[in-house]
């Protein structure tokens, strides 16, 4: 690849290779236009940066609608359109660009979203790595939905909807050859129809959604925590961890709570629609595995805590940086 | 103006500080002040015992000088200061113990917690005696002070003691100026004092409670019983079952256990006293003393697994003198807690949490106060080091060489953690806290800040805290909105040795220790600094390695060993190999470590003594994992056990940035490739350190620097080191300190945070 001067090269580019199954076929505009939704929006963007580009359970075009897709659904909105935008690095190769051109058409028409613009840029070898994509979604807010981090009540149910843990230990283990791979693939999938069917049952019983991304479970509930100024007691025996997950991570001295998620969330839920919730999270294939893994309690405010099978409370910390040892 | 009659009659306040309160002061004053037939009163003030005293001037100034050379023996008198009060004329009125006045007088000693006196021993086993097998017994010389105090002054009113109605028989006593109850604050009996309950097959009071309890104990049973400082398990410690029980309620797998005996004699049938050792037994602190025991066959092998040490204590309340007296054999005695977590104190919390895991709850009605785990000590050499500094220790003041303005709080570290205060010329330790992993003891360290705070009437205006950002006590400095001193965890380590020491001059520190935060970011644990109490600087370390999955590889000594393997810091002493250990770890794991360290993927290196201590466990088959800190390096120092000399193995230093740094390859290349037995192969490696740490100290002493050296960091717990380390260096012509009162590991880092901040805190 080797595109970076832009005219007719990058017009080759973006007309043989990104276009065609990306983007709707038509004049090239320089914005798209939505239709009146009619109601609220919800809008995010995340730029993808992941080494390496294509890992046990998907690639780095499928992660960057997923994430984006599954942080609108975390407001309780329907994605209605993406827009994305690929920086590469001059020399990447052309299969592997389609590649994963191709996984985010794919993934894109799997959550029913149409990608509506996008931009493309080639820079100098070293100026990035490989490839970097940030997605923009635009998503329409069910009517009966009223999620935010700081809705959390006291008495809320903690719900996750599969195990954790994957996605970010599989990465590690092929980026740095560590030979878990066969074991462990990630978990990265889109989360909306999950939502809608959570919302459908819920309703406004249903207060926070959190994809538990980078800083994983712990940081996701802290920052809800924080947000809602409330504490989170969380039974450390009901959180599902896949075995090899459980296993890797003992090796990798990796608390298992703080590896990265891609295709699950935790929902804070009234206790009284918690059942019809839960109930409505395993009737779908991405939450089969759902489950009721804690309260929201008074607090102190700010602090989770997990109960561990000895009955006593640790407090869980939120990871910063490199996680060093602090026994003496 | 003196009006003739009363010519040579003089009046004085007399003020008396130090530790004055809660140690029958104020009753041996009054008797004093009758014997020489005084006029005037005696009262608590703040932390302090305050006279007015009038009489004849030679009787006063006979009464005054005796007042510090007569002074009850578990009192520490600081200062007698004499002020003249002009004589009122008029009869006398006699003497008083008047109520006590609350002030904001800043030298506070809150009592500790004292272990039954003999007389009272003697009572409560006396059938003629009204306290006969009374639980609570107590009097002025013995009794629960600072874990029932709400506040000073110290009076019953401000005790929890306070809800409890004296009888007629208990005031008269406690009235009487003979008697030696003569104002105990705790005092009671079975008519108006606390009473035991037990919870188990049922419910039973008094007598009732405490037979069942012995009943449970005698068929090998499990119970939590209501101490002093806080809940404790006990059971039989020669029935192997029962141990193993109580290890598996407290999720304690291999870290030892401490053993009550009922007499000095029985502690002698367990282990060799020497006399120091049995007079810390039967001191009224009461701590448990790690003495040397050849004849642990009458333990459970699960007691102490695998040591030829065991904790000692004898019975410090009278509740502990019933339970060993009925069943006359040793009980495991340890804090009621789960999986870490601080000590019980709360009864409830005792029967919601430990009750459903015992077979019955020992509690009472009086409540404790402040939490206090049993002190450990251990004697090296005819010295006391202090391993844990809680019941019948803290709090109390240690030296505050460089004084400050500022009132400082110390936030301590991680684990062990303590937190000390500064007031007046004084840095008060509080008690051992524990590990502040778990949400209990979040709590129970912001209870302790607010207790040990007020207790002294200091409000803080700077805190000092580790460097390391990820300790709750850091956390807790940052959010406290206090003015902030970082201090280094090393330096913190070796000033408070010095400080207690008394060496006010730049000295050389020696900081063997697990992992402490550096001053570059990476952690340290094998340090040489040149220090003082303000500054340091890094005069010679041990070479680092990686640790292969950060805390992960702490758990697990063999994969700190394959760090050195695979990742130690190239100091030019080559390589060795571990066929054996890898064979243990087999394939699979090995190769992933090994590409962990490669990849660096977590993997944050250290200059630790302690890591290198549980790689040579490891490599020498000792030990693959650790079940609770420092377990390797405890084990390495037993297989020595019969080794009374032994050779270095080869070392080498390097120079890395003009500082000599120990190159441990070589020792492990040798520890890898001997066939000589354990036993020797470990007292080999001791002498290999003791070795090094010379000749680091002789290459940083070697620009004239000072020639005493401050030992600190929780390596030095390990006798065999202190002792070889000590006598090499005194041999070197080095003035060698290591600290006694204040723990030489975690548990003293409060300490030294507080000496350096306060010396930065002031201008030089
Ligand atoms: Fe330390
Ligand atoms: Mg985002
Ligand atoms: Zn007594
Ligand atoms: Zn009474």
């Amino acid at each position: 690849l080797g595109h970076g001067s832009g005219g007719q090269l990058m017009a080759e580019l973006l007309g043989e290779v990104i276009t065609p199954g990306l983007l709707p076929p038509g004049p090239m505009e320089d914005a798209a236009v939505l239709p009146d939704p009619g109601g609220d929006l919800a809008l995010s963007t995340d730029a993808f940066v992941v080494t390496p580009r294509f890992f046990p359970g998907g690639d780095i075009g499928m992660l960057a609608v997923h994430g984006t897709v599954n942080d609108l659904a975390m407001r309780g909105a329907v994605p209605i359109a993406l827009a994305v935008s690929y920086v590469l690095e001059e020399g990447l190769p052309m299969a592997e660009l389609r590649r994963i051109n191709d996984s985010v058409a794919k993934a894109a028409a799997d959550c029913g979203v149409a990608v509506v613009t996008g931009d493309t840029k080639v820079v100098n070898r070293g100026a990035c790595d490989g490839i970097y994509i940030t997605t923009t979604g635009v998503g329409r807010i069910a009517p009966a939905a009223a999620v935010s981090a700081a809705n959390a009540a006291v008495g809320d149910a903690v719900l996750v909807s599969g195990p954790i843990g994957s996605h970010g230990t599989a990465i590690l283990s092929v980026r740095e050859g560590l030979g878990f791979e066969a074991a462990i693939t990630s978990d990265t999938r889109p989360l909306h129809e999950l939502v809608a069917a959570m919302l459908a049952a819920g309703g406004a019983g249903v207060h926070v959604l959190r994809d538990p991304t980078r800083g994983g479970l712990a940081s996701a509930l802290i920052e809800v925590a924080q947000a809602s100024q409330v504490g989170i007691e969380i039974t450390e025996a009901a959180v599902p961890v896949p075995t090899p997950v459980t296993a890797a991570c003992e090796l990798l001295g990796l608390d298992v709570w703080h590896v990265a998620n891609e295709g699950c969330l935790i929902a804070l839920v009234a206790p009284e629609a918690a059942d019809a919730v839960l109930a409505a999270m395993r009737t779908c294939p991405e939450a089969e595995h759902a489950s009721l893994i804690g309260r929201v309690t008074a607090g102190p405010s700010g602090r989770v805590t997990a109960r561990t099978p000895l009955g006593t409370a640790r407090v869980v910390d939120m990871l910063i940086g490199e996680q060093l040892p602090r026994i003496c | 103006m003196t009006p003739a009659r009363l010519r040579g009659v003089r009046a004085v306040r007399v003020t008396v500080s130090g530790l004055v309160q809660g140690v029958g002061f104020r009753p041996f004053v009054y008797r004093l002040a009758n014997e020489h037939r005084l006029n005037g009163h005696v009262a608590n003030t703040g932390g302090q015992v305050a006279i007015t005293a009038r009489g004849p001037a030679a009787a006063l100034a006979e009464f005054i000088a005796r007042l510090s050379t007569e002074a009850p023996v578990q009192s520490h008198v600081e200062n007698v200061a004499v002020a003249d009060l002009e004589p009122t004329p008029g009869p006398g009125a006699g003497f008083r113990i008047v109520n006590s006045a609350r002030s904001g007088d800043p030298r506070r000693y809150p009592p500790p917690d004292l272990a039954t006196c003999a007389a009272c021993a003697r009572e409560l086993f006396d059938p003629d005696d009204r306290r006969y097998r009374y639980p609570f017994i107590n009097c002025t010389a013995c009794g629960p002070r600072i874990s029932i105090i709400d506040d000073l002054p110290y009076d019953r009113a401000r005790t929890t003691m306070r809800t409890f109605h004296m009888c007629d028989r208990c005031r008269g006593e406690y009235l009487d100026p003979g008697d030696r109850r003569f104002h105990a604050e705790p005092i009671a009996c079975a008519d108006c004092g606390p009473r035991l309950t037990w919870w188990g097959d049922g419910i039973g009071h008094g007598e009732a409670a405490l037979s069942q309890a012995i009943a449970v104990l005698e068929t090998g049973g499990l119970i939590a019983m209501k101490g002093v400082g806080g809940y404790q398990l006990v059971t039989d410690a020669g029935d192997d079952t029962a141990v193993r029980r109580l290890r598996h309620v407290k999720n304690r797998p291999g870290k030892p256990l401490a053993v009550m005996v009922g007499t000095l004699d029985r502690a002698r049938r367990l282990a060799d006293l020497d006399t120091d050792e049995a007079k810390l037994l039967t001191a009224p602190a009461a701590p448990i003393v790690v003495c040397h025991s050849p004849h642990l066959e009458t333990l459970s092998s699960l007691v102490a697994p695998r040591l030829s040490h065991v904790g000692v204590f004898l019975p410090y309340s009278p509740l502990h003198h019933l339970l060993l007296a009925a069943l006359d054999r040793p009980l495991v005695v340890t804090s009621g807690n789960l999986g870490g977590e601080p000590i019980i104190i709360g009864d409830e919390a005792a029967r919601d949490r430990l009750g459903p895991m015992v077979d019955g709850v020992l509690g009472h009605d009086r409540p404790i106060r402040e939490r206090h785990d049993d002190s450990v000590v251990r004697v090296v050499d005819g010295e006391t080091l202090t391993l844990r500094r809680a019941r019948g220790y803290a709090p109390s003041p240690s030296r505050l060489p460089i004084p400050t303005d500022r009132t400082i709080l110390a936030a301590g570290a991680q684990s062990k953690s303590a937190l000390a205060v500064t007031g007046d010329d004084r840095v008060i330790l509080g008690p051992y806290l524990g590990d502040l992993d778990s949400a209990e003891a979040m709590d129970g360290y912001a209870t302790g800040v607010d207790r040990l705070c007020g207790m002294h009437a200091v409000q803080p205006n700077l805190i000092a805290h580790d460097l390391h950002d990820g300790y709750a006590s850091t956390r807790f400095a940052r959010d406290s909105g206090l003015d902030r001193v970082g201090v280094q965890h090393h330096h913190a380590h070796v000033v408070a040795t010095a400080a207690e020491r008394g060496v006010d001059e730049p000295f050389i520190g020696v900081a063997y220790d697990g992992l402490g935060m550096g001053d570059d970011g990476t952690l340290w644990g094998g340090e040489i600094m040149l220090a003082d109490y303000r500054d340091f600087r890094r005069l010679g370390r041990f070479g680092y390695a990686p640790l292969p999955g950060g805390a992960a590889a702490i758990r697990n000594p063999a994969r700190m060993a394959l760090g050195y393997r695979y990742g130690a810091e190239d100091l030019g002493g080559g390589t060795f190999r571990a066929p054996e250990l890898e064979k243990r770890l087999g394939p699979a794991q090995t190769d992933t470590i090994r590409r962990m360290i490669e990849r660096g993927v977590n993997c944050p290196k250290a200059s630790s003594a302690g890591r290198l201590f549980d790689a040579v466990a490891a490599l020498l088959g000792i030990t693959d994992t650790s079940s609770y800190e420092g377990e390797a390096a405890v084990l390495l120092e037993a297989a020595c056990e019969g080794v009374a000399d032994a050779f270095p193995l080869p070392w080498r230093l390097a120079r890395r940035d003009g500082i000599a740094v120990y190159d441990p390859i070589p020792t492990l290349r040798a520890i890898t490739e001997t066939d000589e037995a354990t036993s020797l192969t470990a007292a080999r490696f001791h002498t290999t350190i003791v070795e090094v740490t010379v000749a680091l100290v002789r290459d940083a002493a070697r620009h004239g620097y000072p020639k005493t050296v401050c030992l600190g960091g929780g390596v030095f717990q390990n006798r065999r080191l202190v002792r070889g380390v000590r006598e090499a260096l005194g041999q070197e012509g080095f003035t060698v300190h290591i600290s006694r009162d204040i723990p030489v590991n975690d548990g003293g880092i409060a300490y030294g945070q507080a000496v350096i901040a306060a010396a930065r805190s002031t201008r030089r």
